[in-house]
Formats: C-alpha cells, structure tokens, sequence
C-alpha cells in the first residue's frame, strides 16, 4: 500500500520543459514514477524525450487528465505562477498537487491552498521535497537511490533531514516519506500524513521529523495522543538556532506556543513519543522500538 | 521584513488610514526644525525594529522646538535591545480618548489570516489576551473574500469597537493584501477627543518572498550590523552569525539547524548557520569557507553535508577545488554522507590536505570539531 502515492499514480509534471522540471522528471522515471505528461501551454502537442521515453506536452492539466487519467501533479513552476497553476490542477479535478515551488508569496499560498481544499484537491507543499513511495513511484526532487521498500512511514518538515534518516534506516526501508514542506501555510500537515500512516497496513512505525516555529508539532503530539496507535519516532531540529523573525504581538497568541524546540520536544514526550536528539540517535531509537515489536 | 514605524506609518497614510502628522530625521538640528513645523509640542519617538523602546527611554514628549533637538540628541545613537537608533521620528501629540488594538495575522494553523481585535489597546495584548481572553476578538478571514464592511462590521462588533472603526479595519487589509504584508497591527488605534479614529503606532512585516512584486521596499533590503553577515550576503549566502567558536557548513536548513544541535550537545557553541543548499558547488563552498575563516572566533569548521541529488564524491571535488582558491588556517572536520560516500571520502584522502580531517557519522564530526575548538 503506501499513503498518497503508489505505482498505479499517474503523475503529470507543470512546469516539466523547464530546467528543475526536465532534470528531476528524469530522476522521477528513473525511480519507477509512471510520468505521464507535462503541462505547458506554450508546447503543446510536443513529445520530450527522456532516454527510452517520450513524454507528451499537454496544453492544459484538464487536456492531460482527459487524455492520460492523470491523477497526481508535481508543480515546478515559477512562484509568480504557482498559484494559477495548483488553482488550474484543483480546477481540472487533480487528486494531489505536489508543489516544489520555493518562494511562494504567503498570500498566494493562503488563496491555493484553500482553494485546492474546497476542490478537494490534496496540496502537499509548497516549499517542499515532494514524496516518495520507495520502489513504486517518487513525486518531486527527494533521492530515490539511498533508501529501500520497508515499513516504515517519515513525515518531516525538512527535506535534507529527511534524506539523512531514509539513508540511516536503508535497512529497515520504507512505505512513504513525505516532505511536507517548511513554510508557514502548506497544504498537508503532519496530523494528515499521521492519520494516513495509521490507517496504511503497511506503516508499522511512524518518523516525525519537525523543526523551530509555529505549532504544529505541538498539535501533531496531542493527536498522536488522541489518534494514534502506531509507534512514532520523533526529531526536532534547532535547539540552538537564532531566534527568528517574530511575528509581532500577534504571532504568540495565533499559535498559543513560543515554538521553541524543546516546547515541541516535551509536547511529543508527553504523547509517548520518544524524541531523539540527534539524527543518528534517532534512528537508533526506532530500530530499538521495532525490536520491542518483536 | 519588518518596517519601521515611519514607513508603516506612510503605508497607513497612502491607504487612507488617519495617521498623526510627522517627520523623520537623522539629525538633532533637523529635529528640531521639524518639531517646529509640527507647532512646537511633539513626541519624539526612536525608530527601531523591536519592542520596549518606551521603557528603554526611545520616547520623549517635548515641550518646545529647543527640548526636541535635545531629547533627539538623547535618542539617537541610542542602543535599544542590540538595535542602534539611526533616525528619529516627530509627530503631533494626540488627545486621546479611547485605545484599540487591531491586527491581521497569519495563523499558521488554519492556512488563514486572523483578525485579532480588542477594545483595550495600548497595553501588551499578550496581558490581556492570557488574562481576558473573553476581551480579544478573533475572526478569521476568507481569502477569496478579504475584509468587506460587512466582515469589518462582524469583526468590530466581536471586539465592542465603534463602528467608526469599520472603515479603518477595511482599509487595514487593503495594507494587508496590497503591499503583501504578513502581519499589519495598529496598537494603540486611538479615538481622539475630537471623535477621530486615528492609528498612533504600528507595525508592519511584510512578505520576503513577494519582494518579485513588491519593488518598493525591495531596494532597501536589511541592514547587517555584523560585518560577516553583510559580506556573506553579498556573496549571496544563506549565513546568520552567532556566538560560538565552530564554523558550519552544511546543506540544507534542516540540517544545518541539526548540525548546530548536535556541535552544541558536544559542549562546543557553533559560531554561524550556514545553510549551502543542495548543489554545494566548489564557488560556494569556497564563498562560505572564506567568510568563516575571517571570523576571529572561529577555532574549527565543521562541513557536514549529505549527497543526495548532488553525490558526495561531486562535492568532495568542489571542497577540494575550494581548498586551491581558499588558504586553510583552522583545522576542517568533513563528514560527508549519502550517495557515493566512499568515493567522495577517497577523494578528500587522496588530497591529503594536513589540516584537513574527515569523519564518517555526524555525531562523531561534530565531537572532533567541538574538541578541536575547545583545545585550540
């Protein structure tokens, strides 16, 4: 099984003719992902070769779906455009929109995101590394090559973190990674991969990788609490980093929490989550819980 | 970016907001030719990025023209939580009757903006927020349909504001969504004793990432009071400095922030946060060691970096490259992780640099660098 993306994906690329598109559509068919098209209005009709396969350009991702049964985008356009396009995907009834764009102004984000939900479009991103599902289909930029299938399941905010523990745990392997971005607004949250991890028979153990601002590690740990049976694994990242921009008077009482990390750190402690205060020892907490399994 | 309380004041003003008549200088002579044109009576207020500059003494009334000079002369040049005051700003005192506060915020949580109102302003809102939670109104605000004077009206009406304030929280957002802030607050929103509506003070933080769209405030950019900051941003790095004596170097803020973690649980302090992204090129690389190696603390460095799209024997040859252009004077810990690990570490052997030293784990890197720090 796997959450939100598996071999049977058809995955079309917005944004595929440019530079990241070309090259990570490449590394995507390499990894297995059953790419069916790109979107660019100003190519249409083309073919791109990638190696041993031609890749249709469609004008439209309505055109791409109608012809194609396309039901996963990954969107590399340019942040000016970012939002017309995840809005053109929603509109043209896309399951997943998975948005690599870094540098999506807030507002943009807030309109695409909401917009996309009441489609009921999922977004991941933006800002993010997209997912993967190790052996069946990859989604956006993350290595597909240093890790293996297994079960477990990662959510992180980070995408270099997440890479580090995939590559840790190759052996045990993974269902799906997801990287869920690190921007204040994104689309899908830890709680939502928490609770597709829990119901996926394939997930036996969850990783939450988190990091400094706002609280969602704070609200994932009082669902964990509430929802979630499964092990879960957690690291939070900048214990020591700078305090950041605040967001004024207002930013501590929207989020009801400093954000700090070891705020974080103790909220998941508190859940039953065992947190883990290096990427190494991390990994080795969860293979020591996978052997309680036992 | 945050900007001043003059620019957001500006802002207030070109949206139609009432906002106390002012002027801003640099200069104490200017200031009080200033307070002149102003009718003599002013406020003269620090113009800094940070909370508290009332209680740090950044806020003088001044009777005259001649009290004006002296208490810009007192203000500017004053340092107010690390932030060196370089202007001031004078505006007409206000007769104020009542105090609001009102805001719109992003709330990370909901993916929305929050309206965040209350009928008692001018003090900390966080106070009253924790101590009256029932006196802070919040009302989120569709994106599709912003702030209508119907939602203005809605949002009034929670807080127990006059609705002559209606006019000002529509204009409020028009701040909002035109200028691509992130955060727009008005603390105090004053009712004067003539019955205006007037904003007093505010903030304003705009979006960094819609600076594409937003050229106006662009061109200024932000200030580096710290020289390494300012030549690494001029290089285009993503480096912040810190207090510490470890140099790092590493991909990816994630991991960077966890490579910082890591060092200080080693009873090190880091000294930077330098985040190279995922390509770590020799130019960048090189760029990076060269702005930490001029930082006096700085004992060791620390490279830690995972290959993944770029492979680590790619970015073993750009260390090395980097070395050639780069005259190493501190001991350098690489640990060097992902795809094509052992290439990449033959590569860094075989250059055999003496001060360099490699490690295979991230928690055994950082103990070396950390050690190699303290010991220096």
């Amino acid at each position: 099984m796997a959450i939100y993306l598996t071999k049977e994906s058809k995955v079309l690329v917005q944004g595929m003719t440019g530079g990241e598109g070309m090259k990570h559509t490449r590394r995507m068919l390499a990894a297995g992902t059953n790419v069916v098209g790109g979107v660019n209005p100003r190519k249409a009709g083309r073919t791109v070769d990638f190696d041993e396969r031609a890749v249709p350009v469609f004008g439209t991702v309505g055109e791409g779906i109608a012809q194609t049964g396309a039901d996963v985008s990954v969107v590399f356009v340019p942040p000016a455009f970012a939002k017309a396009a995840v809005i053109e995907a929603a509109d043209a009834g896309i399951g997943l929109a998975v948005v690599i764009t870094e540098g999506i102004p807030v507002h943009d984000s807030v309109a695409l995101t909401t917009y996309a939900q009441d489609q009921g479009t999922r977004v991941i991103g933006p800002n993010c590394p997209g997912l993967i599902t190790p052996g069946q289909s990859n989604a956006g930029i993350i290595p597909a090559d240093i890790t293996k299938p297994g079960r477990i399941g990662l959510v992180s905010k980070s995408g270099t973190l997440t890479y580090q523990l995939m590559y840790e745990l190759r052996d045990i392997g993974f269902s799906t990674c997801v990287g869920i971005g690190g921007d204040p607004v994104i689309g899908t949250t830890h709680i939502d991969c928490l609770a597709a991890f829990q119901d996926d028979p394939d997930t036996e153990l969850i990783v939450l990788i988190g990091e400094i601002g706002g609280d969602a590690e704070e609200r994932a740990a009082a669902y964990i609490r509430d929802h979630v049976t499964k092990p879960v694994v957690g690291y939070i990242a900048g214990f020591t980093a700078p305090e950041g921009k605040t967001m004024g008077h207002a930013g501590a009482i929207v989020s009801g929490s400093s954000g700090t990390a070891t705020a974080k750190k103790q909220a998941l402690e508190a859940a039953g989550v065992r947190v883990g205060s290096t990427p190494t020892e991390t990994a080795r907490l969860v293979l020591a819980r996978l052997e309680e399994q036992r | 970016m945050d900007l001043y309380e003059h620019q957001a004041r500006e802002l207030f003003e070109e949206h139609g907001i009432l906002v106390p008549r002012a002027e801003v200088t640099d200069s104490a002579k200017q200031a009080r030719e200033s307070a002149r044109r102003l009718g003599g009576r002013v406020v003269v207020k620090a113009q800094v990025k940070t909370g508290g500059r009332g209680k740090a003494g950044g806020v003088k009334l001044a009777a005259d023209p001649a009290a004006a000079e002296l208490a810009a002369r007192q203000i500017l040049g004053m340092d107010i939580k690390g932030h060196r005051v370089g202007k001031v700003m004078l505006a007409q005192p206000v007769d104020i009757a009542t105090e609001f506060y009102v805001s719109y915020v992003l709330d990370r949580a909901a993916g929305r903006f929050l309206a965040i109102a209350s009928a008692e302003g001018g003090m900390e809102i966080e106070e009253v927020a924790a101590s009256r939670p029932e006196a802070v109104a919040r009302v989120h605000i569709d994106p599709a349909e912003g702030v209508t004077s119907a939602k203005a009206g809605e949002i009034a009406e929670a807080a127990g504001l006059p609705p002559q304030t209606v006019d000002v929280l529509v204009r409020l957002w028009e701040v909002l969504v035109r200028e691509d802030a992130v955060l727009v607050e008005v603390n105090p929103l004053v009712r004067t004793k003539q019955g205006q509506i007037l904003a007093l003070d505010g903030k304003v933080t705009l979006d960094d990432n819609a600076a594409f769209r937003q050229a106006r405030w662009s061109t200024e950019g932000e200030a580096h009071d710290d020289p390494l900051e300012a030549a690494a941003a001029a290089k285009g790095l993503n480096y912040v400095k810190l207090d510490g004596e470890v140099g790092i170097i590493g991909n990816g803020a994630g991991l960077v922030m966890s490579t910082l973690d890591v060092v200080a649980g080693c009873g090190a302090r880091p000294a930077n946060f330098l985040d190279i992204g995922g390509g770590a090129s020799a130019q960048i690389m090189a760029d990076g060691l060269s702005v930490i190696l001029s930082d006096p603390a700085v004992k060791s460095v620390f490279v830690n970096v995972f290959g993944g799209i770029t492979a680590c024997d790619a970015v073993a040859d750009g260390i090395v490259q980097a070395l050639d252009t780069v005259r190493l004077t501190k001991p350098l810990v690489v640990r060097l992780d992902g795809n094509n690990a052992a290439r990449g570490r033959a590569i860094l052997d075989a250059h055999a640099h003496p001060l360099v030293q490699q490690a295979t784990t991230m928690d055994g890197a950082a103990r070396q660098a950390a050690q190699l720090a303290t010991s220096a």
